[in-house]
């Protein structure tokens, strides 16, 4: 295109390879390059040392930053009883304590939706911030939402520098190292169950978690996003999650998907199962079911 | 020509698509029960939630007759409020007349304190069914080994069994603007 005497330096060819290798590359971060695998195992070691390092001098304490891989023939899956929910949100910040959540600015990766009997599960009418007096509420029930773990989760096809994938185990992981704080992933979550660090996370003195996971709770950076790992420092040494454990009413079921005998299995094969916004194909593995 | 041609294709592929749509619903597979509770199996359990000095009952009741009338307790255990079905059903019912250091069960058997759930299980047996398969109630321990389990008694007044509404957290703080 001539236009006072200048000419473009870029021609339409090298244009249309430009697009088309960036377009390749952005495809290619979604079932491509996981950076954490690919890395050699002395340098991931080197690695961790140097953020132990860094941690015990910023918190004041030894941390241990574990690399535990996935167990094979595992599956995770989870399945939440809603008959039995009865909203106290205890699991919410058992999940803070355990996982080196901010308090300033709050992060919670568990969130419980108040909902109308009445009206079901229904999250146009749902409410977050309930705060009466006792729980249950005459006639609510109770819904806690975190990261669904999905089998086809939108999230991980978004993200421009391939920081979050679906490890062998099932769990959907993040490499805060890696995250850019795009937070394109948190627009493709249907959930809202992704979180983003919008200022240095703040944890009081004395309540961190020192056995944190490389892919878990280790203390994020400002900027990153993070979302619920299904306690994958725990969970990878045989324990239940920290909600599991805590919730007063056993609401809150945990197992492997692949094991027969675990209680995933005999919820999905009895009980009235259902997944959230089914309708969006994203093959959630956190069940919810009714026991009664 | 052309259009009778058309029409028939139309035709064609709608009957199709409703085979296709309409067609079988997959047949779910009949229930199967888990594995029945094997007899004299002994569960482990933490230890029952007695109220301090209380057990081994005997330690009093053994001096003392049996009273099997029906009424309200006046002289002793006043502090129990019980609304376990109350209508129907009173202390002996569960509590074993001769030996109150032990429960017993419809067919008279004597359970001890430690395996109150086959006691629990004879009325609640859907209930004990899914406990059993750690689906009711709050598990502990490592989801592929060693399982705990709580005793029904653990979560669960006898005496009054309904869960009192309790206080919940703190909601979480309302988005604002992110900071600067």
């Amino acid at each position: 295109m001539e236009a006072n005497g200048q000419r473009s330096g870029v021609t339409r060819r090298q244009f249309a390879t430009c697009a088309a290798a960036a377009a390749a590359g952005f495809v290619l971060t979604a079932c491509g390059p996981k950076r954490l695998h690919e890395m050699s195992k002395d340098r991931l070691k080197v690695l961790i040392a140097e953020m132990e390092r860094k941690y015990a001098q910023q918190y004041g304490t030894a941390v241990h930053v574990a690399n535990t891989p996935a167990m094979p023939g595992v599956e995770f899956a989870y399945a939440l009883d809603i008959s039995r929910c009865v909203g106290c949100r205890r699991c919410v910040y058992a999940c803070v304590d355990e996982n080196n959540q901010s308090r300033d600015p709050q992060v919670h990766w568990i969130r419980v939706f108040s909902m109308e009997k009445g009206k079901g599960v229904d999250f146009t009418e749902a409410n977050p911030y309930y705060e009466p007096k006792d729980v249950p509420e005459e006639g609510h029930f109770y819904v806690p939402v975190a990261c669904q773990q999905c089998r086809n989760a939108p999230c991980t096809k978004v993200c421009p520098t391939g920081a979050t994938w679906t490890d062998p185990d099932g769990i959907v992981v993040i490499d805060y190292d890696w995250c850019i704080g795009c937070r394109y992933c948190m627009a493709a979550c249907p959930y809202g169950a992704r979180h983003f660090n919008w200022r240095e996370p703040t944890i009081p003195k004395g309540q961190l978690n020192v056995n944190t996971h490389y892919l878990g709770n280790r203390p994020r950076p400002n900027g990153v996003v993070e979302k619920c790992t299904f306690c994958i420092q725990r969970t990878r040494s045989g324990r239940y999650p920290a909600c599991v454990e805590v919730c007063p009413v056993g609401a809150r079921k945990f197992g492997n998907l692949l094991d027969p005998e675990s209680e995933i299995r005999y919820i999905i094969e009895h009980k009235r199962v259902m997944v959230l916004k089914e309708e969006l194909n994203t093959l959630p593995k956190f069940f919810y079911f009714y026991a009664t | 020509m052309l259009r009778r041609i058309l029409l028939l294709a139309a035709v064609a592929v709608l009957a199709g698509a409703g085979l296709y749509a309409g067609g079988q619903q997959p047949q779910a597979p009949p229930p199967v029960a888990p594995a029945p509770a094997k007899a004299g199996e002994r569960l482990e359990v933490p230890p029952p939630p007695f109220t301090d000095g209380i057990f081994p009952c005997s330690a009093c009741h053994k001096d003392l007759k049996a009273n099997r009338a029906r009424r309200t307790l006046t002289d002793m255990h006043t502090d129990i409020e019980f609304t376990h079905d109350a209508e129907h059903r009173w202390c002996l019912d569960c509590h074993d007349a001769n030996d109150r250091d032990h429960l017993h069960l419809a067919s008279g058997e004597l359970v001890p304190f430690d395996e109150s759930y086959r006691l629990c299980g004879q009325c609640h047996g859907e209930k004990f069914r899914d406990w059993r398969a750690g689906v009711h109630g709050r598990r502990t321990g490592e989801w592929n080994g060693h399982k705990k389990y709580l005793l029904c008694a653990n979560c669960h007044n006898p005496h009054q069994p309904r869960f009192k509404p309790i206080e919940p957290k703190p909601a979480p703080v309302r988005p604002s603007r992110p900071p600067k």
